[in-house]
């Protein structure tokens, strides 16, 4: 997509005591935390209710389906692809769970059904890509208009919404009860750590990378590039399916416009996170990192009364000048060592 | 030669698919082939005209505009209330102001992709954000409405020359403009040497960053000027304008045959492109089709699009210039 910019790891090439404390200050994630303890601290000065324990467990719910499919998404960018049909397969997901539940089909069942829908969805994604070599962009734009269109078909003008308590539990419920910590926020965590381990401490993680960083070489060192696409397009599939779950239940409603333009929120998550869209880099950390600086900032100003619009301009400004603020430093400094020498 | 056939072909065959869904829904409903009906499609379809070229050229540099749809619907709201407090304005200056307006919005964008050196799909991600929350900001949440508006200011894009409505005037103009902005100007020609090989064009003297700026304005401008069809027409300005259209202008691009890794694209390529979702929008309620369809089968010919279109990938690289030596030293 774009061109010509040089990846920071470059710079580890020349590593010594210094630059490496140098390369430390400098690591993406360290800017996010201070990004991080900065959100909290403005938030806790200007609203007393920020820091309450309910509260943040309140702010949780408002991200975290978002989140679980950041995940896969960091995957996807990592290794090069991207996935725009995202919030559509959630809708597709969302649909499918609508009819069975009218059906009369068990809780447990409908998770189990909203699953296997999103991984196929997924899996018809990575089909078109891996398979038929592709471009993902153009391929999930494709599937976004196809999905969400099928979800407008088969409602029309109208909603599903007659769930059945314990469904609507898996949205509402806690893990447990102090600290309440939302099912939702839980399953977030316990795959963030899973996709982190995987990325950054196996063999499955490091092949990512290599891909990420060139995808032909990958191959000719005998990785299964198409592979490892097709999984990883059936993994975010999945999780879509597990995201829609969660959401459907928790607000007990299916709309053929539910979750309109989550992928741009998700792709969000995953670029302020440090993922670069030239692949090979970015972080798990980094990205669980971004996702809490955002859900910070948009429960902070919404404590003060912003309005979700007034929040997506202070969220689009963050996502420029972060992005932005690496690039005009590396500029600045190379000009000051060619003036300097 | 070879390169350009393919993508004749392309257009060719895009062309016929067209003229086939018409006839089918022609012996359907006989009414859709009226030229009455036909005029008013291509009003309809006069703003995604507009809009998808301004996008060719942006993806023709490998780059994205996400923005657009909020672009224009910010412009919209600014040329909305600028009219309301002077409605004397004459209709050349609000059109004046809304291509300014674009255009500053278009060069921000240029300036954060050229300049900065932001991913395009990024800082246009950014931006949509931020247009799209200025509107609310404007105008505290609040509604233009057609009482807000001058008559002039609501007659002007319907007001007919010579049986044209002017807003299909304009989207003419502005293909006429492109075509020969693309195919016979250095500029024009330039913007396929940076999508087809950045690097090689880089070495050829273009400047990339150039290149990108001038991109991002012509769409911006193209976006303003819609702004102000779009409220004029419909007489109404608010938060949510055209919402999420930016993936209606994408998709006409891809089925019109541009393609996102640069370099290729044409303006009729990006017309048949946009005039098929024109009128597989307008056909549907004529022959009694549920227009929620329509989302569901524009999903269905992109993916078609891209699956055919991938068949006649990108033109092999051309060493020219071992050719060129050969013909000034000559025949040995």
């Amino acid at each position: 997509m774009s061109q010509f910019s040089s990846s920071p790891e470059s710079g580890a090439v020349h590593a010594g005591a210094a630059t490496r404390l140098r390369g430390l200050l400098l690591r993406w994630e360290t800017a996010l935390v201070l990004l991080l303890a900065a959100a909290i601290a403005v938030n806790s000065v200007i609203s007393p209710y920020f820091l309450d324990i309910y509260n943040l467990s309140d702010a949780t719910t408002n991200f975290s389906e978002q989140a679980i499919v950041a995940l896969p998404m960091t995957l996807l960018i990592l290794v090069g692809e991207i996935d725009l049909s995202v919030a559509a397969i959630i809708a597709v997901v969302s649909l499918a769970i609508g009819v069975c539940s009218d059906q009369g089909m068990a809780p447990y069942g409908l998770m189990l059904v909203g699953l296997a829908v999103g991984a196929l969805c997924g899996a018809f994604n990575g089909a078109l890509v891996a398979g038929l070599r592709l471009p993902s962009i153009v391929v999930t734009i494709g599937t976004m208009s196809l999905f969400r269109g099928i979800a407008q078909v088969a409602l029309g003008d109208q909603a599903i919404t007659n769930y059945a308590p314990e469904f609507q539990s898996f949205g509402q419920g806690y893990v447990v009860s102090w600290p309440p910590v939302p099912n939702s926020f839980a399953l977030f965590l316990g795959l963030a750590l899973v996709f982190g381990v995987v990325l950054h401490r196996t063999r499955y993680g490091r092949a990512l990378y290599a891909i990420g960083n060139n995808a032909v070489a990958a191959r000719f060192s005998g990785l299964n590039v198409a592979r490892t696409r097709f999984v990883l397009f059936v993994m975010s599939g999945l999780l879509c399916g597990l995201a829609s779950v969660l959401l459907t239940a928790r607000i007990g409603s299916t709309r053929p416009n539910i979750a309109t333009g989550w992928e741009l929120s998700i792709v969000t998550m995953v670029v302020l996170g440090g993922v670069s869209f030239e692949g090979g880099k970015g972080t798990i950390p980094g990205v669980v990192l971004a996702i809490f600086i955002l859900g910070t900032i948009t429960w902070g100003l919404s404590l003060v009364n912003f309005a979700g619009i007034e929040i997506s301009v202070v969220i689009g400004a963050i996502l420029i000048v972060t992005i932005a603020a690496p690039l005009v430093l590396k500029r600045l400094a190379r000009r000051f060592a060619s003036g300097s020498s | 030669m070879n390169g350009s056939s393919i993508l004749k072909r392309r257009e060719a065959s895009l062309a016929l698919i067209i003229v086939m869904v018409m006839a089918a829904v022609g012996v359907r409903a006989p009414i859709f082939l009226a030229p009455a009906t036909q005029l008013n499609v291509l009003i309809d379809t006069s703003i995604l005209f507009m809009l998808v070229l301004g996008q060719t050229v942006v993806l023709l540099t490998r780059g994205i505009d996400l923005s657009v749809a909020a672009n224009l619907a910010l412009t919209g709201m600014i040329v909305g209330l600028v009219a309301r407090a002077a409605p004397g304005l004459p209709i050349a200056a609000v059109i004046g102001l809304a291509i300014a307006v674009g255009l500053v919005l278009g060069l921000i964008n240029g300036f954060l992709v050229a300049v900065v050196g932001i991913p395009p799909i990024v800082a246009t991600l950014g931006t949509l954000a931020i247009y799209r929350g200025t509107i609310f900001i404007l105008d505290g949440g609040a509604w233009l409405t057609q009482a807000d508006m001058s008559k002039a200011f609501l007659h002007f894009p319907n007001a007919t020359l010579l049986g044209l409505p002017h807003m299909v005037w304009l989207a003419i103009v502005v293909s006429i403009a492109m075509w020969v902005f693309l195919n016979f100007t250095r500029r024009g020609r330039m913007l396929y040497a940076v999508g087809g090989n950045p690097v090689a064009a880089r070495y050829c003297g273009i400047d990339l960053a150039r290149q990108q700026l001038l991109v991002y304005a012509i769409s911006g401008m193209i976006a303003g000027l819609c702004g102000y069809l779009w409220v004029s027409r419909y007489g109404i300005a608010y938060v949510e304008l055209a919402s999420g259209y930016e993936m209606t202008v994408i998709a006409a691009c891809v089925i019109g045959g541009v393609s996102f890794s640069g370099g290729i694209g044409t303006v009729p390529g990006a017309l048949l492109g946009g005039l098929f979702l024109g009128i597989i929008a307008n056909a549907l309620p004529v022959i009694g089709v549920s227009p929620f369809w329509q989302m569901a089968i524009s999903g269905f010919v992109i993916l078609t699009a891209v699956i055919v279109n991938a068949r006649t990938d990108k033109p092999a690289s051309k060493i020219i210039l071992s050719e060129a030596k050969r013909a000034a030293v000559g025949p040995r």
